[in-house]
């Protein structure tokens, strides 16, 4: 096959790819969005597999056995853990619009910019030699196809080659990924052809595979019987002496980590993630996928041993089998296969580090020099700052693959195709403690994070990388065999005298050790700056705050609105700076057109630029608009009990509501009562005050003619003259009773109490209204008292008032002439009940309480009034009870009225 | 020439009896407005002299009554009530009322205002 053709095919792939990116990414204007499925989720993760599996598990298998494997069981074991760590992430990076792991390490510990820095750093001198092998994968596989030399081609025309496919690669990325600035960093069109390519290599190996095992072998049987047959194949089935449990373990373990850390996973798992939900069915999903890739490893690799020249590198059996056997269609759809694999792993890989790269590193560099600011903000067009971003993520991508290229040009050349990308396993590897402890460990601190990954990445460096530039001739080869300056201790493959391991159980053992140990101790000895603490709780709490509302809890400090929305604007535009500000605005009850902007407002903006640019820049280009005051440690713990106490506040404001409406209701009854009360004092003025004009108007009348008529008859004479006596004895009888009324309302009044015999009480009273019952023909009578009567202490002229007052509104109130008054004694235990007896008019029942009531007979107009003045019941009722005793009546209408006074004695 | 005097006072009656007759009109009595609404059927009385807080029905249900019927359109209606906020007086006034005095009243002046509303009475006795 000539070269031009598979050129041809592998652009018409890539075409292919982002036809398919194209149109995934116009679904969402049309109607269901298509990354919103979990199938689609699963198929993206399995980015997980590139040339390094589709080429390279065969090439391992080949020298190591069944030791390939771990790769795949680490993910298998680990993917229920997901279901804890990959949702938590989630949900984390949702609210805090977090878009890489360098931004999620960063965001975590205080917003660090040196953690950011330091994160992405070790991101891409990691992901460096991974993606070189990529391109190592997609240059040897493409010569072997067009027939080049399998293994003697001159390496300068492999490496134009590999050239040329870093930059049309470049140029692929640079279209899937950074069309436009997406605060939330999502690409749906990416994804989408990311998981179309998942199918294309799964499908291309299984179609060489079955065509290995069934058509050139008479099955798997066949084909493992005839390598059973040959020793050296023999004991690649098995575990044997080469593979140590510990070796397998830390192999096991260091995938497991990987698939959580790799920028890529973390790129197409956690950020492009639609639906925590989806992460259910890629626990099992993607564990098949791993599966089914994995089933013609052991057939393939046979195969080749078996049927293949020996100088064949075991890296291309795949493509070399169907080369054989004449089956070049086969061969070119391995090819695309390999070649979908490698670029899935780029374009996401590079998507990702680029994203890390403008966010962590250049932007916050950029926004912090305020001369640089200036001059971007000033550029003309409205999000020019959204242009820089842009340009810079551009280059990065173009810059990191002419990176891989000279690495693959330098170093991984001479290596195998997982040789290299297990280095680069071991590098993400060293996220483990600061991500593990930032989602789990409140104390986890910044200081912390920046020690242990310090270690982690310098071992790292020190027992792969530095061993890998020895052995291509960059270092001194005694380095390796003698150790740095013939220390023997610091042998990279041997630190520490640690022996027994194969190089990448080794450096994984020391890296992580060391990045654990000074993690933990940075945390344990250096204490959590305010901000570090606020961003702790909030990771690792994140179920608790994602449920009780906005996380805007570390803005303390004032910003112009209008600062804000022209700072946005240049990221995001004028019309979306605006209607996002208004929403915000909205959603938290504020005002839209204040001068300053609310707390919330800028936490919220500063999340929203976190989401473009990262946590860092955000928080220093926010800064740039905010004066901040600096949170103190109480301000912080304060907030964050208070959001903490939300729950209980809320249930506890409903109590309060409760209470408060409560308080309300018995305010306003209170306040009617008082009304009443007010109303009855000024009832109670005016009644006084027309119960003497009464009088006065007759003495007034009655002397004014008596003084004008001086021919007056003496009798007549006479008669207005006494009535003028009589109506100023009635006038100064009423001024007395108001008095006393007062006086006892008052709680004044003292009683002047002595031993009272109660019949000489009773017939001193009757003797004083005897007349008054002759004159009106009325009979009064003292019923026979039952045995001795005890002795009463009281007040005897208060208590004589009283029952004389009985008495004589017994009479009034009696028919005249067949009126029967009757006065009788009862003895209850301790009470004495004294009882007043008429055969009257009665009281009407609804009437009986009101006539204690001061002038209740005066106001009521429906009787024919009786002489008094209206107060002589209730002064009785406050006499009785300065007695401690109470007075009531019992009465039917035209029956008669049973008036009783009960008094204790003893 | 017939006065009626409405009140519930003994003493009140007592003097306006003594003037009335003194001026020389016809006297007669009611202690309440029920009574009083008997009388002026009967006797058609030129001027009611009206107490208002009164038992059964009140001095102003029979000025109302007194106003409203043609046949005792000549009737004059003086108030003499201890009720002596405005609103009572206007409320008196507003019910046809001639006049609205607040007890305690001087007699001199009811007798100057009864000759004003009624001058073709020049009292036959006369002083």
């Amino acid at each position: 096959m000539n070269s031009l053709t598979v050129l041809l095919c592998s652009v018409l792939y890539l075409s292919l790819l982002f036809a398919v990116a194209y149109w995934a990414e116009q679904r969402p204007q049309l109607g269901r969005s298509l990354v919103n499925n979990p199938y689609i989720y699963a198929l993206s993760i399995s980015v997980y597999c590139t040339a390094w599996t589709f080429y390279g598990s065969v090439g391992r298998a080949a020298s190591g056995g069944i030791e390939f494997l771990t790769s795949y069981i680490g993910p298998t074991l680990g993917a229920p853990i997901w279901w804890s760590v990959q949702r938590k992430i989630i949900r984390i990076c949702k609210t805090q619009r977090i878009t890489s792991i360098a931004d999620f390490i960063s965001s975590r510990y205080g917003k660090s910019r040196l953690l950011g820095v330091l994160a992405t750093l070790l991101c891409v001198m990691g992901m460096i030699p991974y993606i070189s092998i990529q391109l190592k994968a997609i240059t040897t596989s493409f010569a072997v196809l067009s027939g080049q030399a399998v293994g003697g081609a001159s390496g300068a025309s492999l490496s134009t080659k590999a050239l040329l496919i870093s930059l049309l690669l470049a140029m692929f990325t640079i279209l899937f990924g950074t069309r436009k600035l997406e605060a939330t960093e999502r690409h749906e069109g990416m994804v989408t052809a990311i998981a179309f390519e998942s199918i294309v290599k799964l499908v291309a190996f299984l179609t060489v595979g079955i065509f290995v095992t069934f058509f050139l072998f008479r099955g798997p049987s066949d084909l493992f019987e005839q390598a059973a047959a040959v020793p050296s194949l023999e004991r690649l089935f098995t575990f044997n002496s080469t593979t140590s449990t510990a070796n397998w373990f830390w192999n096991v373990c260091l995938s497991m980590m990987a698939i959580l850390f790799l920028p890529r996973q973390f790129q197409v798992a956690i950020v492009e993630n639609v639906d925590e939900k989806h992460l259910n069915k890629a626990m099992w999903l993607f564990p098949l996928y791993l599966f089914l890739i994995n089933l013609f490893v052991l057939p393939l690799t046979f195969a080749g041993k078996l049927l293949l020249d020996p100088g064949v590198d075991a890296d291309n059996y795949v493509l070399a089998l169907p080369l054989q056997f004449g089956q070049s269609g086969l061969a070119l759809l391995a090819y695309i296969g390999g070649f979908s694999a490698a670029t899935s792993m780029i374009i996401v890989e590079t998507i990702a580090l680029s994203v890390m790269i403008s966010n962590n590193v250049v932007m916050p560099l950029l926004v912090s020099r305020p001369g640089w600011q200036a001059r971007f903000s000033a550029l003309d067009g409205e999000s020019s700052w959204s242009h820089v971003v842009i340009t810079i993520r551009r280059l990065t991508i173009v810059g990191l693959l002419l990176l891989a290229f000279l690495y693959y040009h330098f170093v991984a050349n001479h290596y195998s195709l997982v040789s290299v990308g297990v280095i680069s396993f071991v590098a993400v590897a060293q996220f483990t403690p600061a991500m593990i402890g930032g989602l789990y460990w409140k104390r986890g601190s910044r200081a912390g994070a920046k020690l242990g990954l310090t270690a982690g990445f310098t071992l790292w460096l020190y027992t792969l990388i530095l061993p890998s530039l020895a052995s291509t001739g960059f270092l001194p080869g005694s380095f390796l065999t003698d150790g740095p300056f013939g220390l023997a201790f610091l042998r990279p493959y041997e630190l520490f005298g640690l022996t027994g391991l194969d190089s990448i159980s080794h450096a994984l053992f020391w890296s992580l050790f060391f990045n654990i140990g000074g993690y933990v101790w940075g945390a344990l000895n250096h204490p959590q700056t305010s901000l570090d603490h606020a961003q702790a709780v909030l990771f690792v709490d994140v179920y608790r705050y994602a449920q009780t509302g906005d996380q805007s809890v570390t803005w303390k400090g004032q910003a112009l609105l209008s600062d804000l929305r022209i700072l946005l604007a240049t990221f995001f535009g004028d019309e979306r700076a605006r209607r996002t500000l208004d929403r915000v605005a909205r959603r938290n009850h504020l005002t839209a057109n204040t001068i300053y902007a609310d707390p919330r407002v800028v936490a919220y903006a500063e999340k929203w630029l976190a989401g473009a640019i990262g946590a860092a820049s955000a928080r220093i280009i926010v800064s740039s608009v905010a004066s901040e005051e600096p949170l103190s440690v109480d301000e912080v713990i304060h907030i964050l009990k208070a959001s903490q106490e939300l729950m209980m506040v809320n249930k506890e404001l409903t109590r309060k509501s409760t209470e408060l409406q409560q308080t309300t209701e018995q305010l306003s009854q209170a306040n009617e009562r008082l009304k009443l009360s007010d109303q009855q004092k000024d009832d109670f003025v005016s009644t006084v005050t027309h119960e003497i004009r009464t009088p006065l108007t007759s003495i007034r009348a009655l002397s004014e003619i008596l003084y004008d008529q001086a021919d007056m008859d003496e009798v007549v004479r006479l008669q207005f003259l006494g009535q003028v006596i009589r109506e100023t004895e009635r006038l100064s009888r009423l001024i007395n009773q108001v008095l006393d009324l007062e006086h006892y309302d008052s709680g004044r009044y003292r009683l002047t109490t002595e031993p009272l015999l109660i019949d000489e009480l009773v017939n001193e009273s009757i003797e004083s209204v005897a007349q008054l019952a002759r004159d009106k023909g009325v009979s009064l009578r003292v019923s026979p008292t039952p045995g001795q009567l005890p002795i009463l202490e009281g007040d005897r002229d208060r208590l004589t008032q009283v029952l004389i007052n009985l008495l004589s509104n017994a009479i009034k109130f009696s028919p005249a002439d067949t009126g029967q008054v009757t006065v009788s004694l009862a003895l209850r235990q301790n009470w004495l009940d004294l009882s007043v007896t008429d055969n009257g008019v009665g009281i009407d029942p609804a009437m009986q309480q009101l006539i204690f009531e001061k002038f209740y007979q005066a106001s009521n107009q429906t009787v024919r009034k009786p002489k008094g003045s209206g107060l002589g019941l209730a002064i009785s009722k406050k006499i009785i009870e300065l007695h401690h005793g109470t007075i009531s009546v019992s009465s039917a209408l035209q029956q008669g009225a049973r008036f009783t006074c009960s008094l204790p004695v003893h | 020439m017939k006065v009626l005097i409405v009140d519930d006072e003994p003493n009140i009656l007592l003097s306006l009896e003594f003037l009335m007759k003194k001026e020389g009109y016809r006297v007669f009595i009611a202690r309440d407005g029920a009574e009083a609404f008997d009388i002026i059927r009967q006797e058609v009385p030129d001027l009611l002299l009206l107490d208002v807080m009164m038992p059964r029905v009140d001095g102003y249900e029979v000025c109302q009554f007194v106003k409203q019927s043609p046949e005792y359109q000549h009737c004059k209606v003086i108030f003499l009530s201890a009720k002596s906020k405005e609103i009572d007086v206007k409320r008196g006034l507003a019910l046809g009322a001639d006049l609205y005095l607040p007890k305690p009243f001087s007699t001199r002046e009811l007798v100057a205002k009864i000759h004003e509303l009624l001058p073709q009475t020049a009292s036959s006795s006369g002083r």
